[in-house]
């Protein structure tokens, strides 16, 4: 194979492996070794949680009391609710960003933004409730202190990732809004940052099944 | 000797029309409420087990495929990004004996 030809191969520098821009692959290649991290942290909740003798009750723990009635994991489905909104939003900033339609962008932008703002507040609450409650990362008042350390390592990790994503999507925002990428005449930023986005709503499918659903 | 490009500019992905993106956000809801009722009821361990994987793979499914636009990504890239993630699995999998042999030195067999 001739120098030529090699160029003219996937990897050869000459085209764009798997057809998409670098800035997409790495955007992708990052997200898998989130991935990695996060998978990580759900093996180690599963082997700490199967070796466990007994778990508290998730829906219980994580009840919340409206007029004296108690609803199981009402919060925990009100914040998972505003997550896939957020994602439905993110997509259909991608979608406007597709068509160039800079305000539509930014409108939907500041949506999600909003959304991702809401389900921070309500795990704000949620950690104050446990912590008021005496769960600590080392402690568990109710159980064993397996679950207060993987309830906040985990979920204390994606939500650093929520908040990231929030920052993130607030610098792709202004961005749009300054007309940056009406400049360089694609809007490939906003899609990019809408892989993050989805990938943290992705976690979190996994999270509540697998700590609060369990 | 002339010389050929061969490269091909960026592929614009076949971006779905804007109600694909409102389907797929019910569906999520819809899959989403079924978890939610299925855990009020009493279902045993194994059937919570199978019916809350399936749940959330589906959505999985659904998220990174129209979300993400993995459908309309090209088929290599999908292979590098879905085989890392299934290994993933064997991983969370591959612990799991070991938990329960904790739980066995615990309780006592």
């Amino acid at each position: 194979m001739g120098s030529e030809d090699v160029m003219r191969t996937a990897w050869g520098g000459g085209q764009s492996p798997f057809a998409v821009s670098w800035g997409k692959l790495m955007m992708w290649l990052f997200i898998l070794s989130d991935a990695f991290t996060f998978g990580g942290l759900l093996a180690g909740y599963g082997a700490l949680r199967v070796g466990s003798p007994t778990w508290p009750d998730a829906s219980k723990v994580f009840a919340l009391h409206v007029a004296g009635r108690e609803f199981p994991l009402l919060l925990i489905a009100i914040m998972t609710f505003t997550l896939i909104c957020s994602s439905g939003t993110m997509a259909l900033a991608v979608h406007s960003g597709y068509h160039k339609e800079r305000q539509k962008t930014v409108l939907y932008l500041v949506a999600t933004i909003l959304l991702g703002l809401t389900f921070l507040s309500c795990q704000a609450y949620e950690w104050t409730k446990l912590i008021r409650e005496g769960v600590r990362l080392w402690h568990t008042p109710f159980g064993p202190p397996q679950f207060g350390a993987c309830f906040f390592t985990i979920t204390g990790f994606h939500g650093s990732h929520v908040l990231s994503g929030v920052i993130y999507l607030g610098v792709i925002a202004s961005r749009v809004a300054r007309g940056v990428y009406d400049r360089r005449g694609s809007y490939e930023g906003v899609e990019i940052a809408g892989l993050y986005w989805h990938f943290v709503d992705l976690v979190w499918v996994f999270i509540f099944t697998f700590f609060y659903l369990f | 000797m002339e010389h050929e490009t061969v490269r091909e500019p960026v592929r614009e992905t076949s971006a779905p029309e804007a109600k694909v993106y409102l389907q797929i956000l019910f569906l999520l809801f819809l899959l989403s409420t079924t978890a939610y009722f299925l855990d009020l009821m009493n279902l045993t361990t194994v059937m919570k087990a199978i019916l809350f994987t399936a749940i959330a793979l589906m959505k999985a499914g659904l998220i990174a495929g129209y979300f993400m636009h993995l459908r309309f990504e090209r088929i290599t890239l999908v292979y590098v990004i879905v085989t890392p993630l299934i290994l993933l699995v064997g991983l969370v999998a591959a612990v799991m004996p070991d938990g329960r042999s904790v739980l066995m030195s615990r309780i006592g067999f």
